[in-house]
């Protein structure tokens, strides 16, 4: 498939980027954190994400979505990187109804698929336990009895832990720790018995979340995919969500590239702009040449989904420890190259180095692809 | 059938009867590499035959246009004609400055004269081509260059010296930069001459390389007596010619180490290296390198192909075309440091059969030269700084 987007996509594009800009930019997030939002996100801007079909823009039309791919949702998620935006849109729609799309029974399809495309329905994956991503280390307990399984374990660094509607919990139903089978996944309403989340504000001003779960019953029509089995299927739900983390990557390695390029013309030291010095402008070369490759292996990945590419997750983590990569790259000499100013919170540019490090670290980072793409190249 | 399928399928039908078997190996050495010329070197008398049939039927340049005796070809059936070659693992038929640098200025700035002279000696290998642009006192410097010619009515007379002039003592005429004005700046007055390389007055040194072999030369030329009509475009605007050619010239080598062929280090290494007790290659930081390598080739590749899509298209300005020849090149050069790694002290002889004769190092110190040759790392940075980015100076 030619490496370009298409007409209408470039279309969807830009009107994302005038909403964003307009609805959810950087500013729209600096007053949620100072006003210390109770939801983290502006409900009414949801509402109308949601209005305009973003919500439901890669689930299948026969679910109420907009079937326009995981490409279409990537171009979002690009633009959502470049104003820092705040929303549902990763944990509910990239992360969890891409896990009840791959994995969900027809009766879960129809029950949840709709109720996202609509906006209603917030939900968040509850997968880690440790400070590093490891799903086969997974510890929290699935056992069977009479009414279908039993739920006890913590996890951490859930992404809106605290206000889903619904958890989509990674347990352990056989096995221990370690193991990759033995996994399963399980659907439980965040408002059963024995459920407690916390909210954590995490670094880049968002929901984090803790989820306690003891001895949380939950309904056997609520396994989501095969019992045991659940690891192949949290690979592809979690080789798309890297995809779409680093697209969102792109786009605010991006902006705070350009901002600095903009500054390098504006400010002047020792008489000259500080941009006619061949130190900083060798490495804003560089930096290019990086953003560059950057976008060739996004646009890749994002069609490689839609084209189920066989070879999607040997592509998925090239893409995300690329992205992880250019981005400290991009974010760090953003901060260098603006000087003092740089470092205060008045000043924007240090808003895009916190998200760079939340997004990285979701669902592995740098270390952790590298080593999973030389693991799937069998060396 | 489409016309397409129709092409590949008289394409594969030719080269079955065209290609010889020998043709069909790969190249392992430098005199495998043919590159035709009045007095061509061979290994192996095949080499021309080969290129000859191609060159007849204008393949050599399969896109330049059928009145020079190009391809005529489009994109497309380029395409279909390199994919089948390399089906059979047919060998490119001839190497040449003529293809990949001179000849792309020649359709663009070449009088009809000169067009009908020069481009169809270039695509049947007839001419040898050499470039002189480089000398002692510019180079990435280029436009401060000083080989002066005189205009003497009927013809300019030669005087200078070039540096670093690949194949100089192999080819038999040179695209060459001359001063025939030294009022203006120093873009100023440079005019862009052909010459034969047997002309009275040329003579050249070869120099020898880090990896020991010889391809560039010392080239000197002594009141050398050149026709007007070998003036190519006007006199005085050659700066513009250079820098054209050297758009061509970036893009060949940023292709060097790229053809995707063979095993992947990765392979390579677990061969050599062996495996751990968790089935892994047994050196974890050469894993790591490797796989940092491999990621970045793959990464690479997708945007030489987003290039190309973006201006099938008719979108973007191709500006991440700009940093190909960067690129490309240091990562040809990463790619080497890991090869000398992989293979160990067997890539540390210089000498023997059991060595290759030292194929190995020998292809690693060559790398060095990719950046810098066709204009330095530094000087693609620059390019990028300002030119694209629009850094002030
Ligand atoms: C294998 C090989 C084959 C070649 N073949 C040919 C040929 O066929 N014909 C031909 O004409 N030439 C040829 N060249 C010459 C080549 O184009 C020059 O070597 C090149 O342009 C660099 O010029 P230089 O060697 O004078 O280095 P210099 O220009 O002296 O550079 C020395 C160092 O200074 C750096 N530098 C220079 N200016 C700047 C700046 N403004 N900013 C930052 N850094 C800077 C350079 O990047 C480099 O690191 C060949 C070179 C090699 C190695």
């Amino acid at each position: 498939m030619a490496l370009v987007w298409n007409e209408e996509q470039l279309m969807l594009r830009e009107a994302a980027a005038g909403f964003l800009a307009e609805k959810a930019s950087l500013a729209a997030l600096r007053k949620l954190r100072d006003e210390r939002s109770e939801t983290g996100y502006d409900q009414e801007v949801w509402r109308e994400m949601a209005e305009m079909g973003w919500a439901g823009i890669a689930i299948p039309e026969e679910f109420g979505g907009l079937d326009y791919g995981y490409a279409g949702l990537g171009i979002v998620l690009e633009q959502m990187g470049r104003n820092l935006s705040v929303s549902p849109l990763q944990a509910t729609v990239l992360v969890a109804a891409t896990a009840i799309a791959l994995g969900g029974s027809e009766a879960q399809k129809q029950a949840l698929l709709p109720a996202i495309a609509s906006g209603e329905l917030t939900l968040a994956l509850a997968l880690q336990e440790g400070a590093h991503h490891a799903p086969e280390k997974t510890a929290l307990t699935a056992t069977a009895n009479a009414g279908g399984y039993s739920l006890s374990g913590k996890k951490v660094l859930v992404q809106d832990a605290h206000i889903a509607d619904k958890l989509i919990v990674v347990a352990r139903s056989a096995g221990k720790p370690g193991d990759a089978a033995g996994l399963s996944l399980f659907l439980v309403d965040a408002s059963s018995v024995g459920v407690r989340t916390e909210r954590v504000i995490m670094l880049d001003s968002r929901n984090g979340g803790n989820v306690l779960l003891d001895n949380v019953q939950v309904g056997a029509e609520n396994l989501l995919g095969e019992l045991d089995a659940g690891h192949d299927l949290l690979q592809q739900v979690l080789d798309i969500a890297n995809i779409g983390l680093s697209a969102e990557l792109l786009g605010l390695s991006l902006e705070a590239y350009e901002r600095t390029l903009e500054y390098l013309k504006e400010r002047r030291q020792f008489g000259e702009l500080i941009g006619s010095f061949q130190g900083l402008q060798h490495r804003a070369a560089e930096l290019f040449a990086e953003l560059e490759l950057a976008k060739s292996i996004v646009i890749r990945a994002l069609q490689a989904i839609d084209a189920n590419d066989p070879q999607l997750s040997m592509l998925a983590s090239a893409c995300k420890a690329k992205l992880c990569e250019v981005a400290v790259r991009a974010t760090n000499e953003s901060i260098q190259m603006h000087g003092g100013i740089g470092m205060t919170d008045e000043f924007d540019i240090g808003f895009f180095i916190k998200r760079a490090r939340v997004a990285q670290q979701t669902y592995g980072d740098y270390n952790y692809h590298l080593d999973r793409y030389a693991r799937l190249n069998n060396y | 059938m489409s016309d397409l399928d129709q092409f590949r399928q008289e394409t594969r039908e030719w080269l079955e009867a065209n290609c010889p078997e020998s043709m069909r190996t790969p190249e392992t050495s430098d005199t495998d590499q043919y590159w035709g010329g009045r007095d061509p070197e061979m290994s192996h008398p095949d080499q021309k035959v080969w290129a000859d049939r191609m060159g007849e039927k204008g393949w050599t340049t399969p896109e330049w246009p059928l009145e020079y005796g190009g391809g005529g070809l489009d994109k497309e059936q380029t395409k279909v004609l390199r994919q089948e070659m390399a089906r059979i693992g047919a060998r490119n038929p001839l190497h040449s400055f003529g293809i990949s640098m001179l000849g792309p200025a020649l359709l663009k700035y070449a009088n009809d004269e000169q067009k009908q002279e020069h481009i169809p000696k270039i695509i049947r290998g007839e001419i040898r081509w050499c470039q002189g642009y480089s000398e002692p006192g510019a180079g990435s410097d280029l436009a401060s260059l000083q080989t002066r010619a005189e205009d003497q009515g009927d013809h300019y007379l030669v005087n200078g010296s070039k540096v670093w002039t690949s194949y100089a003592d192999k080819a038999d005429w040179i695209f060459c930069l001359t001063r025939t004005d030294n009022s203006g700046t120093k873009h100023e007055g440079i005019s862009f001459l052909l010459f034969d390389m047997a002309s009275p007055g040329v003579s050249t040194r070869p120099v020898k390389l880090i990896s020991g072999s010889s391809p560039f030369c010392e080239t000197f030329f002594d009141d050398v007596q050149v026709p007007k009509s070998n003036l190519m475009g006007e006199a005085g605007k050659g700066w513009s010619i250079a820098k054209y050619l050297l758009t061509h010239e970036r893009e060949m080598i940023s292709g060097f180490g790229h053809s995707g062929a063979g095993k992947t280090l990765g392979q390579e290494a677990l061969e050599t290296l062996g495996t751990d007790s968790g089935g892994r290659l047994d050196d974890t930081v050469l894993r790591q390198r490797i796989a940092q390598l491999e990621l970045d080739t793959l990464v690479f590749g997708c945007t030489m192909a987003r290039v190309k899509d973006e201006a099938k298209a008719g979108q973007g300005l191709g500006a991440a075309s700009s940093i190909f020849k960067y690129y490309g090149t240091e990562l040809n050069k990463r790619r080497y440091e890991l090869v000398m790694s992989v293979r160990g002290a067997q890539a540390l002889a210089w000498e023997g059969d059991a060595y290759d004769n030292g194929k190995t190092p020998r292809a690693w110190l060559r790398t060095k030269a990719n950046s810098i040759e066709g204009g330095t790392s530094e000087i693609q940075l620059n390019i990028i700084a300002k030119r694209v980015l629009g850094l002030p100076s």
